[in-house]
């Protein structure tokens, strides 16, 4: 079944442009990155990606199932003219792991960026940022591209960016947790107090998520979950895209102070007497 | 022609007498002696484009996929691209 989408609003000539997302001298406009696991059918996944206006998506890269070897590969339904394929590490463990992969997913694809992900614990997915340190290291000594996705702590944060990384990747709420965005101060912290981008990356459930992360000043959303299951993908996929224009616009538009008592919108004076 | 348990073993086409054990992918498997990684590659028809291969924790460029000789007890992992976040 194919999802009815709402029509695009057409150029947006009354809003003011805003940058491009740029990461290590690449430019996207679409602030929106997308995970490719979790889709019911590679049909659901392409409709999700292109209602998203994403331009990159990750990936992962696991042993091929030697029983199946003619099953389609997923590169059957991504075309890297259309999509950036972003590879992840994601599942690894140690930072030996972590390296391995990234250079089996370099060979793999077109160009030297990963994702980086170490995973620490099993029941959280919260990294291990020592392993995930010595990781980006070693990544970036050897040329790659590396966008780290960490917790939210800024003191790794820091030690990232200074290890080299293109981008650091702090998590809303556990990973598949849909928990949404829960601590906005740590996020803004990171964002003032970091030079490369910020890209917040797990956690977000839906449009709302999205839109308040986006409000928070970050650079961009890496989502997956969110839109794969969603009941429809395609749809929840633009309101991801929509949300988190709307987030990105609302903080840029610089948002009215928050006070805790009434100010009236229409004027005092003139009322019949 | 990968119909199981045929391919697993190698082949109808294979001597057993020149028969060596790889493990690919975690799995031991009995291939002719002699054989490339670009010739493993295609007994298990896997589409060589699609696909990158480690060979003894060496990853193997895709251009030399033709000149890497098999040994017994080599170590071959392959992979590809699949869904993740």
């Amino acid at each position: 079944m194919s999802t009815v989408l709402p029509r695009d609003a057409g150029p947006r000539t009354s809003a003011p442009a805003d940058e491009p997302l740029a990461i290590a001298g690449r430019s996207f406009r679409s602030r929106l990155i997308v995970g490719t696991g979790k889709y019911d059918a590679p049909a659901t996944m392409v409709e999700a990606l292109r209602a998203s206006g994403t331009e990159i998506v990750t990936v992962a890269v696991r042993r091929i199932d030697l029983d199946a070897t003619k099953e389609e590969s997923l590169l059957h339904h991504l075309d890297p003219e259309e999509f950036f394929l972003l590879p992840n590490t994601a599942g690894c463990a140690t930072a030996e792991d972590a390296v391995r992969y990234a250079r089996l997913g370099r060979e793999a694809g077109l160009h030297d960026w990963v994702k980086l992900e170490v995973i620490g614990d099993q029941e959280t997915l919260f990294p291990d940022v020592a392993e995930l340190l010595a990781a980006a290291r070693t990544l970036v000594e050897e040329g790659f591209t590396v966008l780290a996705y960490t917790n939210d702590d800024l003191v790794t944060a820091l030690k990232l960016q200074d290890v080299g990384v293109a981008a650091v990747m702090p998590l809303a709420s556990p990973i598949g947790s849909g928990l949404g965005l829960l601590n906005p101060v740590t996020i803004r912290i990171l964002k003032r107090r970091l030079d490369v981008p910020v890209i917040v990356d797990a956690g977000v459930g839906t449009a709302s998520d999205a839109c308040l992360t986006m409000e928070q000043g970050v650079d961009g959303i890496l989502m997956n979950t969110a839109l794969a299951a969603a009941e429809r993908p395609a749809l929840m996929a633009a309101a991801m895209r929509r949300a988190v224009e709307a987030g990105r616009m609302a903080y840029l538009a610089g948002r009215m102070p928050r006070r805790e008592w009434a100010v009236p919108s229409s004027p005092t004076g003139g009322m019949l007497a | 022609m990968s119909e199981n348990g045929k391919s697993r073993a190698g082949g109808a086409d294979m001597d057993p007498r020149d028969a060596i054990e790889l493990q690919v992918n975690g799995e031991p498997r009995r291939v002719p002696g002699g054989l490339t990684v670009a010739g493993l590659l295609d007994r298990l028809e896997v589409d060589r484009r699609t696909v990158v291969v480690e060979l003894n924790r060496r990853i193997l460029r895709r251009e030399n996929l033709e000149e890497e000789q098999l040994d017994a007890g080599d170590r071959v992992e392959i992979v590809r691209f699949v869904g993740g976040g």
